[in-house]
């Protein structure tokens, strides 16, 4: 068989139906190597249900995934080719951690000497004569990734790793990701959050409904959707809108009164003010952060918000609002925003209070 | 393809690695021991409260394995297990990433759970009928009678069959609940009532447990008559067991895990 040179995965219209709900729906991208790719969508965009067939768990409804060339199942020994933390709880419970690394070493011909090192990696050898079902959920999580590791394997897959764990779990397991990278492995690694993405991942795919809406790398969706702009209040606001417009700026009014003005420079903007005497309540740069840009992007194809209006008080912070605007159900998610759109509605009044 | 020695291997790890194995096979063993020894010594007082014809019919072999009817619950509850917890704490989907190639790693699952079985079944016959012999005094039976160490070694195969048929349709119904659900009440209750029962108990003796539990039959009268012998019967939930391993295999193999 011809492999590429570095074991990647692909995805070819891959497609998973249950019933007569489509939970991924004609997949196509490849998660190269060497990177950390972040698999970003909502809650129930089908990145679990991605991940169970890329690992043969279950099986596609149309379309086909390969590792390296080959479906999962005609890997021999595959914990050596791909780790996968999938849900850290698909343990029994009555087993100790180190006989459930024990019987996964032994059935893919693993030296036993591996399971003594990765527990001592994730750091369980002083519990690993324990049965798990004693474990907290971050001691659940660091034997689900010595699993994953103990092949010594060239892809590492893991399904939102970092979910309810504690500060000093998620910054373990951020630092581990960039690590195994750094040694030139593939991490595929799944989120909801773009913020935590942001911090990790090179390269990201984000899907939505099960579609694909974004196939990038991290710096190019950063440059085109951490839009700066300066947010600006007077109690002059006509003489300073006449003064802004003057000068060639575009100015959009929020809902409170005050201005954004995009792509401006604070120290130019306070210099013109004073120039032309006006009086400034606020003069702040802002940056509009990955997550809105995130939430814009799957905003039309975000399944379960939480209810359709939300409370008054909580317009503010763009991202609720941009949900709250989704498409309602059933229209269809079809145009997707081409790249160069993201980011395009920033200038939408009121939704840029960033961080 | 998988090593099918680093599978089975793997999976007696996972076998001998949890306590359930422990306790339904040591409580299988004590139960079926234990019960057939007081039978044997409650007859053995008895003898000469007994009718002629019933001394006249008396099976010693069979009397001692009298504590396999119960026993053999905690065997069910071991072929459930092995495979159903698989299901139940998810297990399944890390053990299926370990090993994708499924008739393998149920291959495997079935192996060691079987040889298992047969290893404690066969440890738990022989003892249960010299202790049971033992406390039958003057009317025991000796291994070397004819047909007695057919039976005895016939109740060892059919407590690792019964282990069997139980690890195929748990396969098939991949929850503890549901398998102990159906299965227990089954061999305890709906099969020794049926067998009672005029007319259906002709269809009753082909249930597998019904079938198998001939072989261990020393005497025949015309109380157990069936229309198979000892072989022909443990055949047939040999054909049982087939079934369900092969409907646990079809399952397996097709549905997501
Ligand atoms: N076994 C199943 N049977 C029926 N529907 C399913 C099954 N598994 C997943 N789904 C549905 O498919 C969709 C995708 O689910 P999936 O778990 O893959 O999403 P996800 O992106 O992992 O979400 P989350 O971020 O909440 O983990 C959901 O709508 C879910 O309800
Ligand atoms: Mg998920």
């Amino acid at each position: 068989m011809l492999a590429s040179l570095a074991p990647m995965i692909e995805l070819q219209g891959l497609t998973k139906r249950y019933g007569d709900k489509t939970a991924v729906d004609h997949l196509t991208f490849t998660v190269r190597p060497g990177v950390v790719t972040g698999f970003l969508g909502p809650n129930g965009a089908g990145k679990s249900t991605t991940m169970r067939m890329l690992l043969g768990l279950d099986a596609p409804t149309s379309g086909d995934v390969r590792i390296d060339g080959r479906h999962y199942s005609q890997l021999s020994e595959p914990l050596k080719y791909i780790g996968a933390l999938l849900d850290a709880k698909d343990v029994h419970g009555g087993r100790t951690a180190y006989n459930h690394l024990l019987c996964l070493a032994q059935s893919n011909r693993i030296p036993r000497h591996r399971v003594d090192e990765v527990l001592e990696t994730v750091g369980l050898t002083a519990v690993a004569r324990k049965r798990s079902k004693g474990f907290s959920l971050g001691m659940g999580q660091r034997l689900g990734i010595a699993a994953a590791l103990l092949g010594d394997p060239e892809i590492l897959m893991f399904d939102e790793p970092v979910n309810g764990l504690d500060p000093e779990g998620i910054h373990w397991i951020r630092n581990l990701m960039k690590g195994l990278a750094a040694q030139g492995r593939t991490v595929f690694v799944s989120s909801h959050l773009m913020s935590e993405m942001a911090l990790t991942a090179e390269h990201l795919i984000v899907i939505g409904r099960g579609r694909l809406l974004a196939d990038t790398s991290m710096a190019d969706f950063i440059e085109k959707n951490s839009r700066s702009f300066v947010r600006m209040r007077s109690p002059q606001p006509e003489r300073l809108k006449d003064v802004l417009a003057a000068a060639g700026h575009t100015v959009v009014t929020t809902s409170d009164g005050a201005f954004e003005i995009q792509d401006a420079d604070a120290a130019d903007l306070g210099t013109l003010a004073a120039q032309h005497q006006v009086v400034l309540h606020e003069l702040s740069p802002q940056r509009a952060s990955l997550e809105e840009a995130f939430m814009q992007l799957t905003a039309e194809s975000v399944e379960y918000h939480a209810g359709g209006s939300l409370p008054p008080g909580q317009g503010g912070a763009g991202g609720p609002d941009v949900i709250a605007q989704g498409v309602p159900a059933g229209q269809a998610p079809g145009q997707q925003p081409p790249a160069q759109e993201w980011g395009a509605q920033w200038r939408n009044p009121g939704s840029g209070k960033g961080r | 393809m998988a090593s099918p020695s680093a599978v089975l291997q793997s999976e007696w790890t996972k076998i001998r690695s949890v306590r359930s194995t422990v306790w339904t096979l040591v409580l299988a063993f004590v139960v079926t021991v234990g019960l057939g020894a007081v039978i044997c010594l409650v007859f053995n007082n008895q003898w000469s409260s007994m009718s002629d014809s019933d001394k006249a019919t008396f099976d010693p072999t069979n009397t001692s394995f009298f504590g396999t009817s119960l026993g053999q619950l905690a065997l069910i509850v071991f072929g459930v297990l092995v495979i159903a917890t698989e299901y139940s704490t998810g297990m399944i989907r890390t053990s299926l990433a370990a090993v994708p190639q499924r008739g393998s790693f149920y291959a495997a699952k079935v192996a060691v759970a079987g040889l298992l079985a047969l290893v404690v079944g066969m440890a738990t016959s022989f003892i249960t009928f010299f202790l049971g012999q033992a406390l039958l005094g003057s009317h025991k039976a000796h291994i070397g009678d004819p047909h007695v160490f057919r039976a005895v070694f016939g109740a060892g195969l059919y407590m690792t069959l019964l282990v069997l048929f139980c690890v195929g349709a748990a396969a098939m119904l991949r929850s503890p609940m549901l398998g102990l659900g159906i299965l227990m009440p089954f061999f305890f209750l709906v099969s020794p009532i049926l067998r009672a029962v005029p007319k259906v108990k002709n269809v009753a003796k082909y249930f597998p447990d019904q079938a198998g539990q001939k072989i261990m039959q020393v005497v025949q009268t015309s109380d157990n008559h069936t229309p198979y012998g000892p072989w022909g019967g443990i055949l047939i939930m040999a054909v049982w067991v087939a079934a369900a391993l092969a409907g646990g295999f079809l399952v397996l193999k097709n549905r997501d895990a």
